[in-house]
Protein backbone atom coordinates (compact mmCIF):
# COMPACT_ATOMS: atom_id res chain seq x y z
CA UNK A 1 0.00 0.00 0.00
CA UNK A 2 0.86 3.46 -0.77
CA UNK A 3 -0.89 5.45 1.45
CA UNK A 4 -2.14 4.23 5.31
CA UNK A 5 -5.41 3.61 5.11
CA UNK A 6 -7.15 3.19 8.84
CA UNK A 7 -8.78 0.48 8.47
CA UNK A 8 -12.48 -0.26 10.78
CA UNK A 9 -13.81 -3.82 9.68
CA UNK A 10 -11.58 -6.90 7.87
CA UNK A 11 -13.51 -9.32 6.64
CA UNK A 12 -12.22 -13.15 5.13
CA UNK A 13 -13.71 -14.85 2.69
CA UNK A 14 -11.56 -17.27 1.34
CA UNK A 15 -12.38 -20.29 0.46
CA UNK A 16 -15.75 -19.66 -0.76
CA UNK A 17 -17.14 -18.68 -4.01
CA UNK A 18 -19.91 -16.00 -5.26
CA UNK A 19 -21.91 -15.06 -3.77
CA UNK A 20 -20.90 -14.96 -0.67
CA UNK A 21 -17.57 -12.43 -0.54
CA UNK A 22 -20.48 -9.59 -1.78
CA UNK A 23 -22.95 -11.03 0.58
CA UNK A 24 -20.93 -11.36 3.30
CA UNK A 25 -18.80 -7.85 2.70
CA UNK A 26 -22.33 -6.22 2.46
CA UNK A 27 -23.65 -7.60 6.00
CA UNK A 28 -20.60 -5.77 7.14
CA UNK A 29 -20.91 -2.72 5.38
CA UNK A 30 -24.18 -2.60 6.43
CA UNK A 31 -23.35 -2.11 10.28
CA UNK A 32 -20.60 0.24 9.28
CA UNK A 33 -21.01 4.33 9.23
CA UNK A 34 -20.04 6.01 6.33
CA UNK A 35 -16.40 6.89 5.59
CA UNK A 36 -15.22 3.80 7.60
CA UNK A 37 -13.19 0.89 5.42
CA UNK A 38 -13.34 -2.55 5.15
CA UNK A 39 -10.28 -4.51 4.56
CA UNK A 40 -11.83 -7.67 2.64
CA UNK A 41 -9.81 -10.95 1.67
CA UNK A 42 -11.41 -12.68 -1.04
CA UNK A 43 -9.65 -16.19 -2.94
CA UNK A 44 -13.03 -16.38 -5.32
CA UNK A 45 -11.31 -15.78 -8.92
CA UNK A 46 -14.26 -14.01 -9.74
CA UNK A 47 -13.43 -11.59 -7.05
CA UNK A 48 -11.59 -9.12 -8.97
CA UNK A 49 -14.39 -8.11 -10.77
CA UNK A 50 -17.01 -8.58 -8.65
CA UNK A 51 -15.70 -6.36 -5.81
CA UNK A 52 -15.03 -2.98 -7.79
CA UNK A 53 -18.64 -4.04 -9.06
CA UNK A 54 -20.09 -3.81 -5.73
CA UNK A 55 -18.44 -1.47 -4.78
CA UNK A 56 -19.59 0.71 -8.01
CA UNK A 57 -23.31 -0.18 -7.49
CA UNK A 58 -23.32 0.28 -4.01
CA UNK A 59 -22.02 3.97 -3.96
CA UNK A 60 -18.18 2.48 -1.58
CA UNK A 61 -15.08 3.61 -3.01
CA UNK A 62 -12.65 0.74 -3.42
CA UNK A 63 -9.38 2.66 -1.99
CA UNK A 64 -6.71 -0.17 -2.96
CA UNK A 65 -6.33 -3.33 -4.33
CA UNK A 66 -3.21 -5.83 -4.07
CA UNK A 67 -4.04 -9.38 -6.53
CA UNK A 68 -1.61 -11.62 -4.06
CA UNK A 69 -2.65 -13.89 -7.11
CA UNK A 70 -4.45 -16.79 -5.46
CA UNK A 71 -5.85 -14.39 -2.96
CA UNK A 72 -7.00 -10.61 -3.34
CA UNK A 73 -6.88 -7.87 -0.60
CA UNK A 74 -9.46 -5.17 -1.07
CA UNK A 75 -9.88 -1.85 0.62
CA UNK A 76 -13.44 -0.61 0.96
CA UNK A 77 -14.35 2.58 1.99
CA UNK A 78 -17.93 2.85 2.60
CA UNK A 79 -20.10 5.61 0.97
CA UNK A 80 -23.25 7.38 2.32
CA UNK A 81 -25.78 5.84 -0.33
CA UNK A 82 -27.12 2.54 1.64
CA UNK B 1 -39.27 40.48 -26.20
CA UNK B 2 -35.67 38.59 -26.27
CA UNK B 3 -35.92 34.41 -26.66
CA UNK B 4 -35.00 33.54 -23.27
CA UNK B 5 -31.63 32.01 -22.92
CA UNK B 6 -31.56 28.12 -22.46
CA UNK B 7 -28.99 28.91 -19.97
CA UNK B 8 -31.19 30.38 -17.32
CA UNK B 9 -33.87 27.68 -17.38
CA UNK B 10 -34.25 26.33 -13.97
CA UNK B 11 -32.15 23.03 -13.02
CA UNK B 12 -34.61 20.28 -12.56
CA UNK B 13 -33.72 19.42 -8.72
CA UNK B 14 -31.70 16.48 -7.94
CA UNK B 15 -33.84 13.19 -7.42
CA UNK B 16 -33.16 11.37 -4.19
CA UNK B 17 -31.74 8.67 -5.77
CA UNK B 18 -33.82 5.63 -6.78
CA UNK B 19 -32.65 1.98 -5.86
CA UNK B 20 -31.86 -0.25 -8.68
CA UNK B 21 -34.83 -2.90 -9.04
CA UNK B 22 -33.95 -7.06 -10.22
CA UNK B 23 -37.46 -8.84 -11.26
CA UNK B 24 -36.85 -12.66 -11.66
CA UNK B 25 -38.55 -15.14 -12.79
CA UNK B 26 -38.08 -18.74 -11.62
CA UNK B 27 -39.97 -21.17 -13.88
CA UNK B 28 -37.93 -24.26 -12.67
CA UNK B 29 -38.18 -26.33 -10.15
CA UNK B 30 -34.81 -28.77 -10.59
CA UNK B 31 -32.02 -28.23 -8.13
CA UNK B 32 -29.45 -27.17 -10.54
CA UNK B 33 -32.18 -24.86 -11.73
CA UNK B 34 -32.71 -23.47 -7.99
CA UNK B 35 -29.39 -21.83 -7.75
CA UNK B 36 -29.44 -18.60 -10.49
CA UNK B 37 -32.14 -16.99 -9.74
CA UNK B 38 -31.76 -17.74 -5.55
CA UNK B 39 -27.56 -16.09 -5.86
CA UNK B 40 -28.68 -13.63 -8.38
CA UNK B 41 -31.33 -11.92 -6.12
CA UNK B 42 -29.07 -12.14 -3.02
CA UNK B 43 -26.43 -10.87 -4.86
CA UNK B 44 -28.41 -8.15 -6.52
CA UNK B 45 -30.17 -7.19 -2.72
CA UNK B 46 -26.05 -7.46 -1.54
CA UNK B 47 -25.73 -4.79 -4.11
CA UNK B 48 -28.46 -2.66 -2.03
CA UNK B 49 -31.20 -3.26 -5.22
CA UNK B 50 -34.95 -4.07 -4.43
CA UNK B 51 -35.61 -7.44 -5.62
CA UNK B 52 -38.65 -9.66 -6.65
CA UNK B 53 -38.85 -13.19 -7.71
CA UNK B 54 -42.23 -14.45 -9.41
CA UNK B 55 -41.80 -18.46 -8.98
CA UNK B 56 -44.19 -19.86 -11.30
CA UNK B 57 -45.11 -23.17 -12.53
CA UNK B 58 -42.58 -25.85 -11.49
CA UNK B 59 -40.46 -22.90 -9.80
CA UNK B 60 -43.14 -22.58 -7.18
CA UNK B 61 -41.64 -25.86 -6.15
CA UNK B 62 -38.37 -23.39 -4.44
CA UNK B 63 -41.07 -21.70 -2.39
CA UNK B 64 -43.22 -24.89 -1.32
CA UNK B 65 -42.10 -26.18 2.87
CA UNK B 66 -42.67 -29.55 1.74
CA UNK B 67 -40.72 -30.10 -1.69
CA UNK B 68 -37.76 -27.24 -1.20
CA UNK B 69 -35.50 -29.81 0.32
CA UNK B 70 -36.35 -32.40 -2.15
CA UNK B 71 -35.31 -30.62 -5.29
CA UNK B 72 -33.76 -32.93 -7.72
CA UNK B 73 -32.02 -32.99 -10.74
CA UNK B 74 -31.96 -35.49 -13.67
CA UNK B 75 -29.12 -36.53 -15.63
CA UNK B 76 -31.52 -37.35 -18.21
CA UNK B 77 -31.91 -35.02 -20.98
CA UNK B 78 -28.99 -33.05 -19.08
CA UNK B 79 -26.03 -33.50 -20.93
CA UNK B 80 -24.25 -31.18 -18.81
CA UNK B 81 -25.21 -32.63 -15.44
CA UNK B 82 -23.06 -34.42 -12.75
CA UNK B 83 -23.09 -37.60 -13.98
CA UNK B 84 -22.07 -38.42 -17.84
CA UNK B 85 -24.78 -41.36 -19.13
CA UNK B 86 -26.62 -42.01 -21.87
CA UNK B 87 -30.23 -41.06 -21.79
CA UNK B 88 -31.07 -44.56 -21.99
CA UNK B 89 -28.89 -45.14 -18.86
CA UNK B 90 -30.65 -41.81 -17.35
CA UNK B 91 -33.83 -43.09 -17.04
CA UNK B 92 -32.81 -45.48 -15.15
CA UNK B 93 -34.84 -46.05 -11.70
CA UNK B 94 -31.83 -44.37 -9.18
CA UNK B 95 -30.50 -42.19 -11.96
CA UNK B 96 -31.95 -38.96 -10.68
CA UNK B 97 -31.44 -39.49 -7.50
CA UNK B 98 -27.37 -40.53 -7.79
CA UNK B 99 -27.30 -37.34 -9.39
CA UNK B 100 -29.06 -35.41 -7.35
CA UNK B 101 -26.26 -36.84 -4.76
CA UNK B 102 -23.20 -35.74 -6.63
CA UNK B 103 -24.73 -32.14 -7.31
CA UNK B 104 -25.39 -31.85 -3.47
CA UNK B 105 -21.76 -33.09 -2.29
CA UNK B 106 -20.07 -30.51 -5.46
CA UNK B 107 -22.29 -27.42 -3.75
CA UNK B 108 -21.29 -28.99 -0.33
CA UNK B 109 -17.87 -29.09 -1.08
CA UNK B 110 -17.46 -25.78 -2.69
CA UNK B 111 -18.86 -24.23 0.38
CA UNK B 112 -21.89 -22.78 -1.26
CA UNK B 113 -25.02 -22.92 0.91
CA UNK B 114 -27.85 -25.28 -0.04
CA UNK B 115 -31.56 -23.84 -1.81
CA UNK B 116 -32.85 -23.21 2.17
CA UNK B 117 -29.99 -21.38 3.39
CA UNK B 118 -30.14 -19.39 0.52
CA UNK B 119 -34.11 -18.84 0.87
CA UNK B 120 -33.37 -17.92 4.05
CA UNK B 121 -30.51 -15.33 2.96
CA UNK B 122 -32.73 -13.28 0.45
CA UNK B 123 -35.71 -13.37 3.00
CA UNK B 124 -32.94 -11.60 5.51
CA UNK B 125 -32.07 -9.04 2.72
CA UNK B 126 -35.81 -8.57 2.14
CA UNK B 127 -35.82 -9.98 -0.97
CA UNK B 128 -39.82 -10.36 -2.03
CA UNK B 129 -41.15 -13.90 -3.25
CA UNK B 130 -44.04 -13.75 -5.64
CA UNK B 131 -45.77 -16.60 -5.43
CA UNK B 132 -47.76 -17.46 -9.44
CA UNK B 133 -51.47 -17.70 -7.98
CA UNK B 134 -52.08 -19.39 -11.07
CA UNK B 135 -49.61 -22.23 -10.59
CA UNK B 136 -51.25 -22.56 -7.07
CA UNK B 137 -54.33 -23.21 -8.93
CA UNK B 138 -53.46 -25.59 -11.52
CA UNK B 139 -51.30 -27.54 -9.43
CA UNK B 140 -53.50 -27.46 -6.07
CA UNK B 141 -51.16 -25.75 -4.17
CA UNK B 142 -52.84 -23.56 -0.77
CA UNK B 143 -50.97 -20.75 1.02
CA UNK B 144 -50.26 -22.71 4.01
CA UNK B 145 -48.19 -25.32 1.22
CA UNK B 146 -45.81 -22.30 1.03
CA UNK B 147 -43.18 -20.87 3.12
CA UNK B 148 -44.09 -17.85 5.40
CA UNK B 149 -43.76 -14.15 3.71
CA UNK B 150 -44.59 -15.07 -0.24
CA UNK B 151 -46.62 -12.59 -1.85
CA UNK B 152 -49.73 -14.36 -3.94
CA UNK B 153 -49.64 -12.41 -7.55
CA UNK B 154 -50.40 -13.35 -11.11
CA UNK B 155 -48.89 -11.92 -14.46
CA UNK B 156 -50.32 -8.38 -14.28
CA UNK B 157 -49.07 -7.64 -10.61
CA UNK B 158 -45.32 -9.21 -11.26
CA UNK B 159 -45.35 -7.37 -14.91
CA UNK B 160 -46.07 -4.02 -12.86
CA UNK B 161 -43.15 -5.07 -10.73
CA UNK B 162 -41.20 -5.85 -13.24
CA UNK B 163 -41.88 -2.54 -15.08
CA UNK B 164 -39.75 -0.39 -12.79
CA UNK B 165 -37.15 -2.76 -12.91
CA UNK B 166 -33.83 -2.03 -13.90
CA UNK B 167 -32.99 -5.51 -14.81
CA UNK B 168 -35.54 -8.62 -15.63
CA UNK B 169 -34.29 -11.80 -16.16
CA UNK B 170 -36.49 -15.13 -16.68
CA UNK B 171 -34.74 -18.60 -15.06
Amino acid sequence: MTTQINVTETLDTSGVLCPLPVYKAALVLKRMEPGQVLELTCTDPGSLEDIPAMARQRGDTLLETDDRGATQVFWIEKGTTL
Amino acid sequence: MTAQPVESIEPIAEAAPRRKRLALVASKGTLDQAYPPLILATTAASLGWEVGIYFTFYGLDILHKDRLEKLKMASLANPSGPIQVPNLLGALPGATTAATKVMKKWMREARMPDVPEFIEMAQGLEVTFFACATTMGVMGVEEGDLIKGCEIAGAAAFLDYAASADVQLFV
